[in-house]
């Protein structure tokens, strides 16, 4: 990480408000955050707490009832979120940000061949027509690690099985050579062995490519393998955001420990897990202070009358929480997750 | 491990679903056995027959060969009519998806009580609201709960209401298939220890399923490993984390990802090859390689594995 960083994509105090029923949902609560040419990027937090509708934010597929409230997203110096019609975000969506999806079983035509599929991004993004789309396309699939192309190209969604079907959802969301990549849950459906595949596939095309990737997850040892920075949400605003090593080794936010601690690697056989009290806030009602302030036990008076701002522990390292306010009384993590930090840095001294 | 009591026995079971050309072996030739108040599990990938053997047990999927034998006795098949109504009691099952797995049009009193209903298992209706009440507070829901519709529920306490349904029959043996799979990170933890606590108080035996290994580590005694319908290798969780045998068996092991970001970069996923194994010429038995660890092997890999064991005792 010596080198220079700069920023692809910038998302600058967010708001983003969903109507439903009359009422009014906050979903994403004044959120900045910087996307780094190259890097991958890792949000972290529990379902509802606003990680797939900030990505879709950037994409353009906000549902018809959301809007953004506030706030820019700037890419390429335009601002994303002044976008109101389709033919603005075409530009964008596929060509320059491209998305893989949750599912392999859903998001693929069961009644085109695959190779069509491929070939319909080709010939549109590339411009490529005839023999050079095909030609493109099977590059493509080669690619993705799909063996004998000639006769996969002709074959339907069906035939595949999971894992090769999320390599195909991968090849046609890189046919249109993105910079950015969004992976929501790329690998949730699949197992573990096929898992570690597609994560070493994502981190090739990245490297040869060079592309920026953006994971949307709630497994902690995903994002350990392939996270370059971690952000972890809470209540659709960002709490804490580092390197992989910060946000793992020495985080400083409650949630983040309470999200580290309730992994069953850190538990021990016969003694509870530790797991969060009480349930995330209504976000149809105003949050005042910090979100997280009802389930933290070392909660302090202002947690819950004025918003935390992100204090800044290293270059790289940010966290919304009083606790780090020079008046704030020192707060240490808990013993299990005291140990965890300590194995886990040796290791950084080797 | 021997003085144990045997509460669930598997013997050379078989499932196979449809004829002739069409015909699928799901489950081939398992044989295992589940010891009164563990918990027991079945870890593999998915089509890997695990659901099946849970299924079979259920008696939901016919048996095709073998035998499941409960307290010793069959449970397959013609058999007397009080046995089959204990059994079915005696069996409770958790499901995969809360979201999925209760009836939307029902009211939680009716999910809940469903089972008690043919059974009789209770002398009145105000019997039968207080079985209800038991079962809600147990799993950590308010009795006022019984009034509402599932769809008023949060999907961990969706998973509880799930949870409560089988506990309202009084089981004695619960299989619970991916019961935390569908659930939120912090969610998992409130359900494991649920389900930690329940067995301690109601003397529960389970049969655990899943694919995460992590989990599976955390709470099971015992575990199988499964592959493509046969048991590869089975022993007690910690000797198989610790001293995997089979190469299907570490190369699951090392898929799953450990929240370390250090020993991920390192890390070396091993592939399993099912080619790798001669089994054409040296056709492999289970074979119970030291105390309580099985392995499916034949005589010219058992020799190898052997020298491994010794060589990590030694270690």
């Amino acid at each position: 990480m010596t080198l220079k960083k700069s920023s692809i994509l910038g998302i600058q105090n967010l708001v983003i408000q969903f109507t439903l029923r009359g009422r009014i949902l906050t979903a994403i609560r004044g959120i900045s955050l910087d996307l780094y040419k190259g890097e991958s990027l890792a949000i972290v937090g529990e379902s509802g707490s606003g990680k797939s509708v900030l990505m879709k934010s950037i994409m353009g597929l906000l549902d018809k009832n959301g809007r953004i409230k506030q706030g820019q997203i700037i890419y390429n110096a335009q601002d994303l979120g002044k976008f109101t019609t389709e033919q603005e975000w075409l530009g964008i969506r596929g060509k320059e940000i491209a998305m893989v999806t949750q599912d392999p079983m859903t998001s693929l035509n069961p009644l085109k061949t695959i190779g069509k599929q491929i070939e319909e991004c080709v010939v549109m993004h590339q411009g490529l027509r005839g023999k050079e789309a095909y030609a493109e396309t099977l590059k493509l699939l080669t690619d993705v690690g799909i063996t004998d192309v000639q006769k996969r190209y002709k074959q339907y969604p069906h035939e595949f099985s999971g894992g090769m079907r999320q390599r195909i959802v991968i090849a046609i969301a890189i046919a249109c050579k993105p910079n950015i990549l969004i992976c929501d849950e790329p690998t949730t459906a699949l197992d573990v062995t096929i898992q570690a595949q597609i994560l070493q596939l994502l981190k090739n095309l990245q490297q040869k490519y060079g592309l920026t990737i953006v994971y949307i997850t709630h497994d902690l040892g995903v994002v350990a393998k392939v996270a370059d920075r971690i952000a972890v949400m809470y209540a659709g605003d960002v709490i804490e955001v580092g390197e992989t090593h910060e946000i793992f080794f020495h985080s400083k936010h409650p949630y983040t420990w309470a999200l580290i601690s309730s992994l069953p690697q850190l538990g021990s056989k016969g003694e509870q897990l530790y797991s969060i009290k009480g349930t995330p806030p209504n976000l149809f009602q105003e949050i005042k202070g910090d979100a997280f302030a009802p389930r933290n036990p070392y909660a302090l008076k202002i947690d819950f009358i004025e918003r935390p701002p992100f204090f800044q522990v290293s270059d790289t390292h940010y966290v919304r929480t009083w606790l780090l306010d020079p008046l704030a009384p020192k707060v240490e993590p808990p013993a299990a997750l005291q140990a965890f930090f300590a194995e886990g840095r040796q290791y950084a001294n080797d | 491990m021997t003085d144990k009591e045997v509460l669930v026995e598997i013997k050379n079971l078989s499932v196979v679903f449809g004829k002739g050309k069409n015909k699928f072996t799901a489950i081939d030739d398992v044989s295992f056995q589940i010891f009164k108040g563990e918990t027991f599990g079945i870890v593999g990938e998915s089509g890997s027959g695990k659901t099946t053997i849970g299924r079979a047990i259920m008696r939901i999927n016919e048996v095709t060969e073998g035998q499941i034998l409960y307290h010793g006795k069959s449970i397959q098949g013609k058999i007397p009519k009080d046995w089959d109504r204990e059994i079915t009691q005696k069996i409770q099952m958790i499901f995969q998806d809360p979201m999925a797995s209760l009836n939307e049009r029902a009211k939680v009193d009716y999910i809940v009580s469903e089972g008690l209903y043919p059974s009789k298992k209770y002398k009145d209706e105000a019997d039968r609201q207080q079985k209800v009440r038991d079962a809600l507070l147990n799993v950590g829901l308010l009795p006022e709960f019984s009034s509402r519709f599932p769809h008023e529920f949060s999907g961990g306490q969706r998973q509880r209401i799930g949870i409560a349904r089988a506990l309202v029959m009084e089981p004695e043996f619960i299989i619970a298939d991916e019961p935390i799979s569908a659930l939120d990170v912090s969610i998992r933890a409130q359900v494991l220890n649920l389900l930690a606590s329940l067995q301690q108080r109601n003397h529960l035996t389970y049969l655990f399923i899943a694919h995460d290994l992590s989990i599976v580590r955390f709470i099971t005694d015992r575990t199988a490993v499964i592959y493509k319908g046969k048991i590869v290798e089975l022993a007690e969780t910690e000797k198989l984390f610790a001293h995997p045998l089979h190469p299907y068996t570490r190369a699951l092991l090392s898929a799953v990802p450990e929240p370390n970001p250090y020993k991920e970069r390192e890390k070396v996923v091993e592939v399993y090859d099912p080619s790798q194994h001669r089994y054409d010429e040296n056709p492999p038995s289970f074979v119970e390689i030291e105390e309580g660890h099985f392995i499916l092997a034949n005589e010219e890999e058992l020799t190898h594995y052997r020298t491994s064991l010794k060589r990590e005792e030694k270690i």
